[in-house]
Protein backbone atom coordinates (compact mmCIF):
# COMPACT_ATOMS: atom_id res chain seq x y z
CA UNK A 1 0.00 0.00 0.00
CA UNK A 2 1.14 3.44 -1.16
CA UNK A 3 0.47 6.43 2.02
CA UNK A 4 -0.39 9.95 0.69
CA UNK A 5 0.43 12.17 2.98
CA UNK A 6 0.23 15.79 3.48
CA UNK A 7 3.95 17.35 2.56
CA UNK A 8 5.77 19.99 4.32
CA UNK A 9 4.25 22.94 2.39
CA UNK A 10 6.20 25.99 3.92
CA UNK A 11 8.65 26.79 7.25
CA UNK A 12 5.70 27.92 9.51
CA UNK A 13 3.26 26.04 8.38
CA UNK A 14 1.48 23.13 10.49
CA UNK A 15 -1.59 22.20 9.12
CA UNK A 16 -4.35 22.33 6.15
CA UNK A 17 -7.66 21.75 5.64
CA UNK A 18 -8.81 19.40 3.30
CA UNK A 19 -10.41 21.45 0.35
CA UNK A 20 -11.82 18.63 -2.29
CA UNK A 21 -11.07 15.46 -3.04
CA UNK A 22 -10.42 15.10 -6.94
CA UNK A 23 -10.40 11.39 -6.95
CA UNK A 24 -13.29 9.00 -5.18
CA UNK A 25 -12.61 5.80 -3.46
CA UNK A 26 -12.23 2.64 -5.78
CA UNK A 27 -11.16 5.10 -8.85
CA UNK A 28 -7.92 4.45 -10.50
CA UNK A 29 -5.17 6.82 -9.95
CA UNK A 30 -2.34 7.51 -11.67
CA UNK A 31 1.78 8.94 -10.64
CA UNK A 32 0.78 12.56 -11.53
CA UNK A 33 -2.70 12.69 -10.82
CA UNK A 34 -3.72 15.38 -8.23
CA UNK A 35 -5.59 13.49 -5.75
CA UNK A 36 -6.72 15.54 -3.19
CA UNK A 37 -6.96 19.91 -2.65
CA UNK A 38 -5.53 21.48 0.70
CA UNK A 39 -5.90 24.97 1.54
CA UNK A 40 -3.85 26.85 4.49
CA UNK A 41 -4.93 30.55 4.58
CA UNK A 42 -4.25 32.09 0.97
CA UNK A 43 -2.79 29.07 -0.91
CA UNK A 44 -4.32 26.09 -2.18
CA UNK A 45 -2.02 23.24 -2.56
CA UNK A 46 -2.63 19.94 -5.08
CA UNK A 47 -1.38 16.91 -3.43
CA UNK A 48 -0.05 14.50 -5.84
CA UNK A 49 -0.63 10.38 -5.83
CA UNK A 50 2.72 9.56 -6.30
CA UNK A 51 2.08 6.19 -7.42
CA UNK A 52 -0.75 4.71 -9.64
CA UNK A 53 -2.90 1.86 -8.04
CA UNK A 54 -6.52 2.20 -6.51
CA UNK A 55 -7.61 4.70 -4.46
CA UNK A 56 -8.28 2.64 -1.34
CA UNK A 57 -9.37 4.63 1.84
CA UNK A 58 -9.81 8.26 2.28
CA UNK A 59 -8.59 9.50 5.84
CA UNK A 60 -9.94 13.06 6.01
CA UNK A 61 -13.77 14.32 5.36
CA UNK A 62 -13.55 18.18 3.51
CA UNK A 63 -13.64 20.86 5.97
CA UNK A 64 -11.24 18.73 8.27
CA UNK A 65 -7.94 19.44 8.86
CA UNK A 66 -4.65 17.36 8.62
CA UNK A 67 -1.28 18.09 10.05
CA UNK A 68 1.70 17.48 7.85
CA UNK A 69 3.17 14.24 8.06
CA UNK A 70 -0.65 13.04 8.42
CA UNK A 71 -1.63 10.14 5.78
CA UNK A 72 -4.75 11.72 3.70
CA UNK A 73 -5.26 8.92 1.56
CA UNK A 74 -3.78 5.01 0.86
CA UNK A 75 -2.97 3.83 -2.20
CA UNK A 76 -3.21 0.07 -3.60
CA UNK A 77 -0.57 -0.41 -6.13
CA UNK A 78 -1.51 -1.53 -9.71
CA UNK A 79 1.39 -2.95 -12.46
CA UNK A 80 -0.70 -1.97 -15.49
CA UNK B 1 -8.92 29.87 -28.85
CA UNK B 2 -7.38 32.80 -26.62
CA UNK B 3 -3.99 31.60 -27.16
CA UNK B 4 -3.87 32.13 -30.63
CA UNK B 5 -5.42 35.65 -30.58
CA UNK B 6 -3.35 36.96 -28.15
CA UNK B 7 0.29 37.03 -28.63
CA UNK B 8 3.19 37.08 -26.25
CA UNK B 9 4.26 40.89 -25.55
CA UNK B 10 6.60 41.15 -23.90
CA UNK B 11 9.95 39.43 -22.73
CA UNK B 12 11.60 40.74 -19.46
CA UNK B 13 12.17 37.21 -17.09
CA UNK B 14 9.33 35.84 -17.90
CA UNK B 15 7.06 35.48 -20.89
CA UNK B 16 4.45 37.99 -20.19
CA UNK B 17 0.52 38.00 -21.51
CA UNK B 18 -1.02 41.20 -21.54
CA UNK B 19 -4.93 40.13 -22.03
CA UNK B 20 -6.19 43.99 -21.61
CA UNK B 21 -9.55 44.37 -20.25
CA UNK B 22 -11.36 40.44 -20.21
CA UNK B 23 -13.76 38.41 -18.69
CA UNK B 24 -13.01 36.54 -15.84
CA UNK B 25 -13.60 32.83 -17.39
CA UNK B 26 -11.85 33.29 -20.67
CA UNK B 27 -8.83 34.73 -18.73
CA UNK B 28 -9.02 31.31 -16.07
CA UNK B 29 -9.19 29.05 -18.88
CA UNK B 30 -5.98 31.15 -20.69
CA UNK B 31 -4.30 30.87 -17.09
CA UNK B 32 -4.84 27.31 -16.63
CA UNK B 33 -3.58 26.76 -20.48
CA UNK B 34 -0.27 28.49 -19.86
CA UNK B 35 -0.23 26.52 -16.21
CA UNK B 36 -0.44 23.34 -17.97
CA UNK B 37 2.36 24.53 -20.29
CA UNK B 38 4.56 25.40 -17.67
CA UNK B 39 4.35 22.28 -15.89
CA UNK B 40 5.61 20.58 -18.70
CA UNK B 41 8.40 22.48 -18.58
CA UNK B 42 7.95 25.34 -20.28
CA UNK B 43 8.70 29.00 -19.43
CA UNK B 44 7.05 30.35 -16.29
CA UNK B 45 4.85 33.01 -17.23
CA UNK B 46 3.09 35.99 -15.78
CA UNK B 47 -0.92 36.62 -17.13
CA UNK B 48 -1.73 40.86 -16.59
CA UNK B 49 -5.24 41.66 -16.91
CA UNK B 50 -8.15 43.65 -15.60
CA UNK B 51 -11.66 41.61 -15.43
CA UNK B 52 -15.20 42.83 -16.24
CA UNK B 53 -16.74 43.47 -12.40
CA UNK B 54 -16.82 39.57 -10.64
CA UNK B 55 -16.96 38.56 -7.06
CA UNK B 56 -14.57 35.55 -6.47
CA UNK B 57 -14.99 32.92 -4.12
CA UNK B 58 -11.74 31.04 -2.88
CA UNK B 59 -11.78 28.27 -1.14
CA UNK B 60 -12.57 29.78 2.31
CA UNK B 61 -15.68 31.59 1.45
CA UNK B 62 -17.77 32.67 3.36
CA UNK B 63 -21.13 33.61 1.81
CA UNK B 64 -22.21 36.03 4.40
CA UNK B 65 -19.27 37.80 3.30
CA UNK B 66 -21.43 39.04 0.16
CA UNK B 67 -23.30 41.53 0.94
CA UNK B 68 -24.89 42.42 -2.10
CA UNK B 69 -28.28 40.66 -3.12
CA UNK B 70 -29.04 39.43 -7.23
CA UNK B 71 -30.80 42.79 -7.83
CA UNK B 72 -27.58 44.67 -6.92
CA UNK B 73 -25.42 41.92 -8.64
CA UNK B 74 -27.87 42.06 -11.97
CA UNK B 75 -27.98 46.26 -12.19
CA UNK B 76 -23.89 46.36 -11.66
CA UNK B 77 -23.25 43.86 -14.09
CA UNK B 78 -20.94 42.04 -11.35
CA UNK B 79 -20.96 38.18 -11.87
CA UNK B 80 -19.79 35.41 -9.08
CA UNK B 81 -17.46 32.80 -9.98
CA UNK B 82 -15.89 30.03 -7.23
CA UNK B 83 -12.24 29.57 -7.79
CA UNK B 84 -9.41 27.22 -6.82
CA UNK B 85 -7.43 29.94 -4.69
CA UNK B 86 -7.06 30.37 -0.99
CA UNK B 87 -8.38 32.95 0.63
CA UNK B 88 -11.95 34.18 1.08
CA UNK B 89 -14.23 36.87 -1.28
CA UNK B 90 -12.82 39.26 -3.51
CA UNK B 91 -13.72 41.30 -6.27
CA UNK B 92 -11.93 42.83 -9.26
CA UNK B 93 -13.36 45.15 -11.72
CA UNK B 94 -11.87 47.67 -14.52
CA UNK B 95 -9.08 49.94 -13.02
CA UNK B 96 -7.95 46.89 -10.80
CA UNK B 97 -4.19 45.12 -11.81
CA UNK B 98 -4.40 41.57 -11.86
CA UNK B 99 -0.86 40.11 -11.97
CA UNK B 100 -1.08 35.89 -12.40
CA UNK B 101 2.45 34.70 -12.10
CA UNK B 102 2.78 31.30 -13.43
CA UNK B 103 6.11 30.33 -11.50
CA UNK B 104 7.49 27.25 -10.54
CA UNK B 105 8.03 27.09 -6.94
CA UNK B 106 10.42 24.50 -6.90
CA UNK B 107 13.27 27.33 -8.01
CA UNK B 108 11.74 29.51 -4.93
CA UNK B 109 12.44 27.02 -1.74
CA UNK B 110 8.88 25.09 -1.97
CA UNK B 111 6.88 28.01 0.86
CA UNK B 112 3.60 28.85 0.20
CA UNK B 113 3.56 31.35 3.05
CA UNK B 114 7.26 32.13 2.04
CA UNK B 115 5.57 32.67 -1.46
CA UNK B 116 2.72 35.02 -0.45
CA UNK B 117 5.20 37.18 1.20
CA UNK B 118 7.45 37.66 -1.65
CA UNK B 119 3.87 38.82 -3.92
CA UNK B 120 2.48 41.15 -0.48
CA UNK B 121 6.87 42.62 -1.50
CA UNK B 122 5.87 43.18 -5.03
CA UNK B 123 2.76 44.92 -4.49
CA UNK B 124 4.63 46.85 -1.65
CA UNK B 125 7.78 47.94 -3.97
CA UNK B 126 5.33 48.70 -6.53
CA UNK B 127 3.49 51.50 -4.41
CA UNK B 128 6.74 52.55 -3.44
CA UNK B 129 7.37 53.47 -7.29
CA UNK B 130 4.54 55.86 -7.05
CA UNK B 131 5.10 57.19 -3.35
CA UNK B 132 2.13 55.36 -1.78
CA UNK B 133 3.59 53.64 1.77
CA UNK B 134 2.07 50.24 1.74
CA UNK B 135 2.72 48.15 4.43
CA UNK B 136 1.79 44.70 5.51
CA UNK B 137 -1.00 43.83 8.47
CA UNK B 138 0.51 41.89 11.16
CA UNK B 139 -2.24 38.70 10.86
CA UNK B 140 -3.72 39.16 7.65
CA UNK B 141 -2.61 38.50 4.17
CA UNK B 142 -2.61 41.57 2.13
CA UNK B 143 -1.31 45.23 0.92
CA UNK B 144 -2.66 47.97 2.83
CA UNK B 145 -1.91 51.97 3.16
CA UNK B 146 -2.59 53.37 6.23
CA UNK B 147 -6.34 51.55 7.49
CA UNK B 148 -7.13 50.77 4.33
CA UNK B 149 -6.76 47.67 1.97
CA UNK B 150 -4.84 47.76 -1.55
CA UNK B 151 -4.04 44.70 -2.65
CA UNK B 152 -5.16 41.05 -2.20
CA UNK B 153 -3.55 37.84 -2.59
CA UNK B 154 -4.49 34.19 -3.36
CA UNK B 155 -3.01 31.41 -5.02
CA UNK B 156 -3.32 28.00 -5.88
CA UNK B 157 -0.37 25.55 -6.36
CA UNK B 158 0.01 22.35 -8.80
CA UNK B 159 2.80 20.32 -8.17
CA UNK B 160 5.14 23.61 -6.96
CA UNK B 161 3.58 25.60 -9.70
CA UNK B 162 1.73 28.38 -8.44
CA UNK B 163 -0.86 30.06 -10.47
CA UNK B 164 -3.19 32.62 -9.25
CA UNK B 165 -2.08 35.66 -7.81
CA UNK B 166 -2.33 40.08 -6.56
CA UNK B 167 -5.17 42.49 -7.64
CA UNK B 168 -4.14 45.87 -7.21
CA UNK B 169 -6.57 48.88 -7.31
CA UNK B 170 -5.14 51.21 -9.55
CA UNK B 171 -8.26 53.64 -10.20
CA UNK B 172 -11.27 50.64 -9.59
CA UNK B 173 -14.07 51.97 -8.81
CA UNK B 174 -14.10 51.92 -5.04
CA UNK B 175 -18.04 51.65 -4.68
CA UNK B 176 -18.75 48.30 -5.77
CA UNK B 177 -16.84 46.63 -2.74
CA UNK B 178 -19.33 47.64 -0.76
CA UNK B 179 -21.17 44.28 -2.49
CA UNK B 180 -18.68 42.14 -0.35
CA UNK B 181 -16.81 41.97 2.80
CA UNK B 182 -13.11 42.22 1.48
CA UNK B 183 -11.75 38.63 2.55
CA UNK B 184 -14.08 38.34 5.23
CA UNK B 185 -12.49 41.61 6.76
CA UNK B 186 -14.65 45.01 7.99
CA UNK B 187 -11.85 46.96 5.99
CA UNK B 188 -12.34 49.73 3.51
CA UNK B 189 -10.59 49.46 0.43
CA UNK B 190 -8.38 52.01 -1.19
CA UNK B 191 -6.81 52.64 -4.65
CA UNK B 192 -3.25 54.12 -5.93
CA UNK B 193 -5.35 56.85 -7.84
CA UNK B 194 -7.69 57.35 -4.39
CA UNK B 195 -3.99 57.52 -2.42
CA UNK B 196 -2.32 59.98 -5.30
CA UNK B 197 -5.44 62.46 -5.77
CA UNK B 198 -4.28 62.19 -9.53
CA UNK B 199 -4.96 60.00 -12.09
CA UNK B 200 -2.99 57.19 -12.93
CA UNK B 201 -1.99 55.05 -16.24
CA UNK B 202 -2.31 51.37 -16.34
CA UNK B 203 0.27 51.15 -18.71
CA UNK B 204 2.55 53.22 -16.27
CA UNK B 205 1.62 50.56 -13.97
CA UNK B 206 2.48 47.58 -15.36
CA UNK B 207 5.32 48.71 -16.53
CA UNK B 208 6.63 48.77 -12.90
CA UNK B 209 4.90 45.91 -11.99
CA UNK B 210 7.26 44.06 -14.10
CA UNK B 211 10.39 45.00 -13.14
CA UNK B 212 9.44 44.36 -9.29
CA UNK B 213 8.62 41.00 -10.28
CA UNK B 214 11.85 40.94 -11.86
CA UNK B 215 13.72 42.58 -8.72
CA UNK B 216 11.63 40.69 -6.26
CA UNK B 217 10.80 36.76 -7.68
CA UNK B 218 13.71 36.66 -10.01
Amino acid sequence: MNEIYLPELGEDIEKATIACWHKKVGERVKVDDDVVEVVTDKATFNVSAGGKGILKEIRFKEGEVAKVGDVLAVIEPTRT
Amino acid sequence: MVLQRIEKIEKTGYQYHDLGLIEYDQAYVYQQECVANVLQGGEEQVILCEHHPVITLGRLSDKRNILGNQEDMKRLGVIMRPVDRGGDVTLHAPGQLVAYPILNLNRRGRDLHKYLHHLEEVAIALLSEFGILGRRHPTQTGVWVKEKKIASLGIGVRKWVAYHGLAVNVHTDLKLFSLIKPCGLNVSMTSMAQEMKVPVEMAAVKKALKECLKRILG
